[in-house]
């Protein structure tokens, strides 16, 4: 086993340093999250407390993606072991990603966690999932990494069952942790094969020196896609995602959607790009479909909710799935000797994890200042929100517009990105990887209209139309920091989005570490455009996009107003012949879903709509109800749990052996293995 | 080789005599029927393992084996027979050997067991001396045997003798293997005299409680099927 001393000492930083005492604050904030959970201090020293911590820690971050890469042996852990910590230019992406995010979520949680009934079940927990994911980030042995996975688990599955008296919390919580053991098992059994490959050595560098080989390393890829894609919720492992994310509060939602999953990317890339050793040609195909799949079936589920966090959780798997398409392209183009293509896809990839955690954060900020302003999370009782709730209002529409990948915002920069690398694949040597990609393109083709579907109907029947309950009607803007924790989202939004450049520039030394090529630099362009790959190709330039855009509607705005009468005048809509229609008679969330619904998801999803008509003469009223299933669940999951079930009762008869029997089973199990010994050798 | 009077071969075939006396009485253990008979059987092989430790002792010139034989001998042939003796009368069960497997196929069985204990001892220790080989062998065997005993009888009295049985399986392995210190022995000797005393202690328990010292009684007012 190589001791300290023979693997290079990397020198200590001050950004590493500034990133262990985050670390170390955020969990001396959980045990000051115990002591003042109940006094009215509480909230705001601890969010307060963890505002200021994650701020400092992701600006420090974001210098030191530049900066050379960083390490620290620390004496804690596993005996002559210890814990080894590194801060390169992945890791240090990824801490700037979840610092900013955790930021946000305390500046919202601020306010929001004012409407806490129960503050002792969070206070403790939110510093401490934040201090979890950002040990994950720091952690360069695989014990350090997975104690702190688990740990990041755990602090997040205590914030999903925080409501436990909810309905469906608690199982949501169950789902959860079953799931993210399961996935601890898995990155559990790939970090064994890697340090199997080093002879035993636990530390990342000491893998690093040995990579797997052949079918082990092939191993180790589907072990990592297992684990760290359980996490991000790969399909069919999501299952537990759309459950988990939506109950707990919504701060904390958006970190679970947000950030938590990007922790799982970041597992994910480290492990496969960093620990592997060079990649296998074909380990590409698995991921580009893995995630091709996600992206479609995760938005087309996200279609089919009815409550607002669902469509939210759901369209974090098609993001997701973004991302791993993303992932699996630069693996194709790295294993087939296309650095250059290789670091597009990566950057497009990088730049899509800090837009999704951007934008969804603010998505789920949305949802959590309608949930306190109106009490319910259902599409059905809201509407009519833009009247009431003017700057949530605009905030959302940037998100959605964003998460929908419209420019000039900055979801569209990054889904460009990544389709400009898919237009790259005619290079590629291997036939498969050549008709694989193309079709892997026109699945995200597909879930990014279907995406653009979804969060118009979720805005339209939410915040546009009239209210649809009276809690509708009287909903109030929320309070000054939730509203600033999603202007500064939507901020970010539109900044990254009219300056994609800087962005992509900042990301290239982690690019460059992973793939050995950088992009071309981007700051330098002309007209602050964007060329990933040549200029006769594709460019864009997302400040031209916006002055177009912005140009042309205030033209359109001027020539009506000039033009046109400029008398207000108040009138009601044409209706139809229906005066007075009641506001359920406006489009509902599953009504608006109908025709997709229909095309899309009656065989793999079995939708299925029933009218039931009562017979003339009756007084009930007719009814329509609309079904869909999980796919995963009807044949994954419920098989599973009924076969553990079956085994479960069936093993169930060994709690009632007499002693006799008892010792038969010992003595027939070393008969038996004595018998293996006379026969085997 | 150490010098001795006499000829390695005849101290072979003595240690191969008494270990085999071992397994010969197991088996004689196997087919009693009566509590009493058992009991005297026990004793019987407490002896022959009394002696074929002392004569491990003289051939392997390690005095302090001698104190192993005459610990078994005190203990396992004189002290827990007797005190056996006197609880099966006090419970007044001596006519009880409730078997759950009738004798014939449990002799089967016994037969099966010690031809793979031979097998597997002879090919796992091709290096070791010829004399360690067997000694582990037919050590094996009187360990299965014991161990077959207590699954296949009902009354709690003959798991106990059962467990004893197997102990001294445990023994002759251990004084059969060169250089093993007194310590192990004499606590492996005290913990099964511990045991000894925990079994008595609970069969007159379960007597007091239950009004038999029949272990599927304990089942069935467990709940559990007997």
């Amino acid at each position: 086993m190589p001791d300290a001393a023979f693997v290079a000492q990397l020198p200590v930083s001050g950004q590493l340093f500034i990133a262990l005492a985050a670390v170390v604050a955020l969990l001396a904030l959980a045990g000051l999250g115990v002591a003042t959970a109940r006094r009215p201090l509480g909230r705001p020293l601890v969010y307060g407390g963890a505002l200021v911590v994650t701020l400092v820690a992701g600006l420090s971050a974001l210098t030191a993606i530049a900066a050379p890469a960083a390490g620290l042996v620390l004496p804690l852990g596993i005996p002559w072991i210890g814990a080894h910590l590194r801060l390169d230019a992945l890791s240090a992406v990824f801490l700037a990603v979840i610092n900013l995010g955790g930021a946000a979520a305390s500046l919202y949680g601020l306010g929001y966690g004012r409407h806490d009934h129960a503050p002792e079940r969070v206070l403790p927990f939110f510093p401490a999932f934040l201090a979890g994911m950002n040990m994950v980030l720091l952690a360069d042995d695989a014990y350090s990494f997975l104690l702190s996975w688990e740990f990041m688990s755990l602090a997040s599955w205590a914030l999903v069952v925080a409501h436990d008296k909810e309905a469906g919390n608690v199982r949501a919580g169950l789902v959860y942790i079953l799931m993210a053991s399961f996935g601890t098992l898995a990155l559990m059994l790939a970090f064994g094969l890697l340090a199997a490959g080093s002879g035993g050595g636990y530390a990342f560098d000491a893998m690093r020196e040995a990579p797997p080989v052949g079918a082990f390393a092939a191993l180790v890829l589907a072990l990592a896609m297992l684990g760290a894609g359980s996490k991000a919720g790969l399909v069919p492992l999501h299952v537990w995602l759309p459950l988990a994310h939506p109950a707990a509060p919504s701060h904390v939602s958006a970190l679970m959607s947000g950030v938590m999953t990007k922790v799982a990317v970041y597992g994910f890339i480290r492990i496969v790009f960093d620990l592997s050793g060079p990649p296998d040609w074909w380990w590409g195909i698995p991921v580009l479909a893995a995630g091709g799949v996600a992206a479609v079936i995760g938005v087309l589920q996200a279609l089919l909710q009815g409550d607002t966090k669902r469509v939210l959780a759901y369209s974090t798997i098609e993001n997701i799935g973004l991302i791993f398409v993303g992932l699996g392209l630069a693996l194709a183009f790295s294993a087939n000797g296309f650095p250059a293509a290789a670091a597009l896809a990566l950057t497009a990839a990088l730049f899509h994890v800090l837009n999704h955690a951007a934008m969804k954060s603010l998505l789920f900020f949305g949802a959590g200042a309608v949930l306190t302003a109106t009490g319910t999370r259902q599409m059905d009782e809201l509407g009519g929100l833009i009247h009431r709730m003017p700057t949530t209002s605009v905030v959302m529409l940037i998100g959605c517009a964003a998460i929908s990948a419209l420019p000039p915002l900055n979801g569209f920069a990054s889904e460009w990105l990544v389709f400009q690398a898919v237009l790259l694949s005619p290079e590629l040597p291997a036939w498969g990887l050549k008709l694989m990609v193309p079709a892997v393109g026109a699945l995200m083709a597909l879930a990014a209209a279907l995406a653009a579907a979804c969060f118009v109907r979720l805005y339209g029947i939410a915040f546009l139309g009239r209210p649809r309950s009276p809690k509708a009607a009287e909903a109030r803007e929320v309070d000054g920091f939730s509203r600033a924790a999603m202007i500064a989202l939507a901020a970010v939004c539109v900044g990254a989005g009219l300056l994609p450049g800087f962005v992509i520039d900042a990301l290239q030394p982690a690019v460059g570490g992973l793939v050995g090529q950088t992009m071309p630099a981007q700051g330098s362009v002309a007209w602050l455009s964007i060329i990933p790959v040549a200029e006769s190709r594709s460019s864009y330039n997302g400040l031209l996009v916006f002055a177009f855009t912005a140009l042309s509607a205030l033209l359109a705005a001027f020539a009506i107003h000039r033009f046109a009468s400029g008398a207000v005048r108040r009138a009601p809509p044409w209706d139809c012949g229906f005066p007075n229609a009641s506001p359920l008679a406006q489009y509902s969330a599953a009504s608006f879903a109908q025709p997709i619904r229909r095309v899309f998801a009656r065989g793999l999803f079995a939708a299925r709509e029933k009218v039931e008509m009562p017979p003339p003469g009756a007084l009930t009223p007719a009814r329509f109800s609309a079904s869909a299933r999980d796919p995963a669940w009807a044949f994954l999951f419920l098989p599973l749990t009924a076969a553990v079930d079956y085994v479960a009762e069936r093993a169930n008869t060994l709690q009632y052996l007499t002693i006799r029997q008892y010792l038969g089973l010992v003595f027939s199990a070393l008969v038996l293995l004595l018998l293996v010994l006379a026969l085997w050798t | 080789m150490i010098e001795h009077a006499i000829t390695p071969n005849l101290v072979f075939d003595v240690a191969h005599m008494f270990a085999g006396a071992l397994v010969l009485i197991s088996f004689l253990m196997l087919y009693q029927d009566r509590l009493y008979a058992l009991l005297n059987v026990f004793a019987l092989q407490a002896v022959a393992l009394a002696l074929a430790v002392a004569w491990q002792a003289y051939a392997q010139d390690a005095p302090h084996l001698y104190v192993t034989a005459g610990i078994a001998l005190v203990f396992k042939a004189l002290v827990i027979p007797v005190s056996l003796h006197r609880m099966v009368a006090r419970l007044g069960i001596h006519r009880q050997v409730e078997t759950a497997v009738s004798i014939g196929p449990t002799m089967l069985a016994g037969i099966a067991l010690v031809a793979l204990s031979m097998v597997v001892m002879l090919k796992a220790t091709p290096a070791a001396e010829a004399l360690a080989r067997e000694d582990l062998a037919f050590a094996l065997s009187v360990v299965l045997l014991g161990l077959l005993m207590m699954v296949t009888r009902r009354n709690a009295v003959s798991q106990v003798v059962g467990f004893m049985s197997l102990e001294n399986g445990l023994i002759l392995a251990a004084t059969g293997a060169k250089g093993m210190p007194l310590v192990v022995e004499i606590s492996v000797a005290f913990s099964v005299l511990i045991a000894f005393i925990v079994i008595g202690i609970f069969l007159f328990r379960i007597r007091e409680r239950f009004d038999t010292v029949d272990v599927d009684a304990l089942d069935r007012f467990r709940g559990g099927r007997a």
